[in-house]
């Protein structure tokens, strides 16, 4: 069975085994803990089931079976000391991996040259709205990122909290109504990368699927220009008109509320929480 | 139907044509039902032997019944959702309906079928094992089970009757407020949780009484069987987990009923200190059910290996640990949702921790076998399938744990597959073993062993086709709860492999409930009290064992107590050299099942917001405290001479 495993988990190059095939160094990181954590617990688990295999085998309790009966052979000191040790060794192994990794990942990864792109978003029932305060420009359902640059994404919920995540770029993150959450991420290269919500929000959750387009920064530059000059607006009205319960598709807009963002978080109880605000703040990039 | 719109709640459920179709088989069930009970006259039988009963032994079969219709209902969707998604775009349950399944089998399976489960193994075990004639107080037991039953059938009513909750079974508000949540269901599931929440955490006091006030003499703590040291893990953490739950309903009530702001998104409320309430009773909840499993594996493979526990301080030592740990790890079910590094590298070490006792005792099962004598009988055969199962599920639980890569994982159907191989793999197939081992001393019959070994080779199959797939599909980015999933992702085959799989471990049930049919017909009678040459003092008893469990309490000596009657003493147990004397006995008792009746009518009241209906059940609930405060009349001594012919009856001498 764990063979099996091995074989399912490995088998990632195939583009759709996405955990194992990272698009950006947030992504390499978690896959390189994902195969830690898997060979040093296989290291445990494949001789476990050897040995009951073997045991199972060798004492069956069947006439002629000359193995020997120790019926009551119960306690063994240095048998004992042996398999607390194992356990704790590995734990202690894996404790050291994962607390570097966890502080890592809530730094930008890798250090910031220019100032990195922030991305707004913002999950509604059932969509995804982007809003990008460096460039003034909004999307629904997709949004555009330059590669080769860590990318921060501020995340927020004004419905039932969700979970912004793109498999290939790095693990998720909850969006949480009257708080604001980072993300960094970021991409290699050029790609279209799929993302999807992870938490339940309701009837349309199972469709509250988006793509992360990744482009060269020229190219992302280009995009924002395009967008500014053949975008409708994002209205007052409009927004209104998105956070009703609903499905819709791709959307593109050339500009936003001003500070839209900040005020849903507020509406929404951020008003209570004001160590959250310095999140906002560094939005204004 | 993704609009959003507030339908009215019809009061009765009629939309679908499979509610439908259910609505009707239901009526006809119980119409059935009652014309059997007044057919076979069999009324005051079903009232004066099992509504009233306080017999601990009564309590746990009725409590095995409930655990057992409950895998059935729980299984029933699980078949559903997993035939929706056996294809891409499936087409057999809309949105509304699957949300509603997947919230009721995460519900009915984690408190109305493991916990019914594990409370029958301590019920029918525990005071046998200790020697008691019963529990501390047998009163309290009853109402447990009572409230724990009408619990079920509120949540369970709510298929017919206004519409099940659809939060998904941990109910996180915002979703679970009413703006997002209108319509009954979710009241549904906030109240049948609280009504037998109450029944619970008095079971967990009571086995904690019992265990610590009434072992039989020398019956020190360190002699007693590891299913009794698991029970006392289990009743600790039923007593302080279980409150954290109370309190975090009652907050959502407040919020739905009384227009409060505990969790709502407007007003200041904190969706997330709800999380964290869930949780601090979520993660022990897991080693609540978890632990009676251990304890049952424990008893099974040391009884069918011949051969005493390996490494019994160890293991002592290990479902001590197990539950302290568990404390200290609720928040690795939220490493996503903004905590520091800080908080979420703490939490995801002690998480890792966990593996380390459990690790410990695995290889103390593996080394209770080595050089014993293995019999492959059925329970032993579910003990053995538990350990593949949990070393994978185990190594699992770690790779989840290290918190960077449950960014990963978290939510994916990686997780699905890895809290169904613990909880499946584990408690289910421990509870399993628990139910072929203690069998006999319940009913006095042996479950056949051909059908029981091919319902354990097919669930056992069916379980690895089912969800090892899944993990497959968690590295595929395939999230938990949707209720399709467009093709061209990559996850078709698998899909229909795992549907495959949860078919066969559908058709394993089927053999369970054919083996304990057909075994009722012509299975193989207990004459010996003792069919699997066992160790502990439950099978010193008769199949099954008088009400009174006990003529004489034995003195006990050495740990495996009867192992040793039978190897040094021509099977006879040490008892005190005395003639046997009256037995002090609690008498039965019709207030607990009304008690909890009331409670299930005031909670109906409140579901609907009828709050005289709500007053009504309270007043009930009132007048039977009332009653049972003001009767003294509780207790009677079984006189010697009724013992002496029961005894005899039994074919045991009475002296």
């Amino acid at each position: 069975m764990t063979a099996g495993i091995l074989l399912l988990g490995t088998s990632g190059c195939n583009a759709q085994v996405m955990l194992f095939d990272p698009g950006g160094p947030v992504s390499r990181l978690e896959s390189h803990l994902m195969i830690w954590t898997f060979v040093l617990t296989a290291v445990i688990v494949i001789p476990v089931i050897g040995l009951l295999w073997y045991i199972v085998r060798r004492f069956r309790d069947v006439p002629g079976n000359d193995a020997p009966y120790k019926p009551d052979w119960s306690e063994s000191t240095s048998l004992e000391v042996v398999w607390w040790a194992i356990p704790i060794v590995i734990v202690g192994i894996l404790s050291v991996v994962t607390a570097k990794d966890t502080f890592a990942l809530t730094r930008p990864p890798e250090k910031l040259s220019t100032k990195p792109v922030t991305i707004q978003v913002t999950s509604l029932n059932w969509k995804w709205l982007f809003q990008y305060p460096g460039q003034k420009v909004a999307t629904v359902n997709y949004c555009y990122i330059p590669t080769n640059q860590a990318v921060q994404f501020v995340l927020t919920s004004d419905a039932p909290m969700n979970s912004f995540w793109v498999p290939r770029l790095g693990g998720q993150e909850y969006t949480m109504p009257g708080m604001a959450m980072r993300l960094w991420l970021q991409a290699d290269k050029p790609d279209v990368y799929f993302g999807s919500g992870a938490n339940f929000t309701g009837h349309g959750f199972a469709h509250m699927r988006f793509h992360v387009v990744a482009v060269p920064r020229a190219q992302f530059d280009n995009w924002v220009k395009q967008v500014k000059s053949s975008s409708p607006p994002l209205t007052e009205l409009g927004l209104t008109e998105l956070r009703k319960p609903g499905l819709t598709g791709q959307l593109t807009y050339s500009s936003y509320p001003p500070n839209s963002f900040t005020k849903m978080i507020m509406k929404d109880g951020g008003m209570y929480m004001a160590h959250d605000r310095g999140i906002l703040d560094t939005t204004t990039f | 139907m993704l609009r959003g719109d507030v339908q009215p709640t019809p009061f009765f459920v009629t939309g679908d044509p499979m509610i439908l179709a259910s609505d009707v088989l239901i009526a006809l069930t119980l119409v059935g039902i009652v014309a059997a009970l007044t057919y076979f006259k069999k009324w005051k039988w079903l009232w004066r032997e099992w509504l009233t009963t306080v017999d601990h032994k009564k309590i746990g079969i009725m409590y095995l019944i409930a655990a057992l219709l409950m895998m059935f209902r729980g299984g029933v969707d699980a078949e559903l959702m997993r035939t929706q998604l056996a294809l891409p775009n499936g087409r057999l349950l809309q949105p509304e309906h699957y949300d509603q399944i997947f919230t009721t089998h995460g519900t009915v399976m984690i408190l109305f079928m493991a916990m019914p489960f594990i409370f029958a193994m301590m019920n029918i075990a525990v005071p046998l094992q200790i020697g008691a004639r019963d529990v501390a107080f047998p009163y309290l037991n009853a109402i447990s089970f009572w409230m724990f039953f009408f619990g079920a059938m509120l949540l369970n009513l709510s298929f017919v009757i206004g519409g099940s909750p659809d939060a998904g079974w941990v109910s996180y508000p915002p979703l679970s407020e009413t703006p997002f949540s209108p319509g009954p269901g979710e009241n549904f599931y906030l109240l049948a949780l609280q009504t037998s929440g109450i029944g619970s955490i008095a079971t967990g006091i009571n086995f904690l009484v019992t265990i610590f006030k009434m072992r039989a003499p020398g019956m020190t703590l360190m002699r007693m069987p590891l299913f009794v040291w698991s029970i006392i893990g289990t009743s600790v953490l039923i007593i302080f987990a279980f409150p954290a739950l109370t309190v975090a309903l009652a907050l959502i009530l407040f919020d739905r009923l009384m227009g409060a702001h505990f969790f709502t998104i407007l007003q200041g409320g904190v969706p997330m200190m709800y999380i964290n309430l869930f949780w601090i009773w979520g993660h022990p909840e897991v080693y609540i059910v978890i632990l009676p499993a251990f304890g049952i594996f424990s008893e099974v493979v040391s009884t069918f290996s011949k051969k005493r526990t390996f490494g019994y301080s160890s293991m002592v030592a290990s479902i001590m640990a197990i539950s302290v740990i568990s404390y200290l790890v609720w928040a690795h079910h939220f490493f996503t949702m903004g905590a520091g590094p800080g908080v979420n590298a703490f939490f995801a070490i002690a998480s890792m921790c966990v593996g380390i006792p459990t690790g410990v005792k695995v290889f103390n099962w593996l080394f209770t076998m080595y050089q014993g004598r293995i019999r492959l009988t059925t329970a032993m055969m579910w003990a053995i399938g538990f350990i593949p199962n949990f070393a994978i599920g185990g190594a699992t639980g770690i790779m989840l744990a290290a918190a960077p890569a449950d960014y990963q994982y978290h939510n994916s159907y990686f997780l699905i597959a890895h809290f169904h191989q613990v909880l499946i793999g584990g408690v289910v197939y421990g509870m399993l073993a628990g139910m072929y081992y203690w069998w006999p001393k319940m009913f006095g019959f042996i479950l056949d062993d051909r059908l029981g070994k091919a319902a354990f080779w097919l669930f056992n199959i069916g379980f690895y086709v089912c969800f090892l797939p899944q993990y497959q599909l968690g590295f595929m980015g395939m999230t938990r709860r949707i209720y399709t999933y467009p093709a061209g992702m990559g996850w078709t085959t698998l899909n229909l492999i795992s549907t495959i799989g949860a078919y066969i471990m559908g058709i394993g049930f089927v053999f369970i409930v054919l083996d304990v049919l057909y075994s009722a017909w012509r299975g193989e009678r207990d004459v010996t009290g003792d069919p699997w040459d066992a160790r502990t003092l439950e099978w010193s008893l008769p199949s099954p064992a008088p009400h009174y469990n006990f003529a004489k309490i034995p003195v006990i000596t050495a740990r495996d107590a009867w192992w040793v009657a039978k190897q040094e003493n021509h099977g006879k147990l040490n008892e005190p050299d005395e003639p046997i004397a009256p037995i002090h006995m609690p008498k039965n008792s019709g207030v607990p099942f009304l008690f909890a009746l009331a409670f299930f009518v005031g909670g109906f009241g409140l579901v609907w917001e009828w709050y005289w209906l709500a007053a009504l059940g309270l007043a009930g609930v009132l007048l039977c405290l009332v009653t049972r405060s003001w009767d003294y009349n509780t207790d009677y001594y079984v006189p010697v001479e009724e013992i002496e012919h029961t005894e005899m009856a039994l074919r045991r001498s009475p002296t």
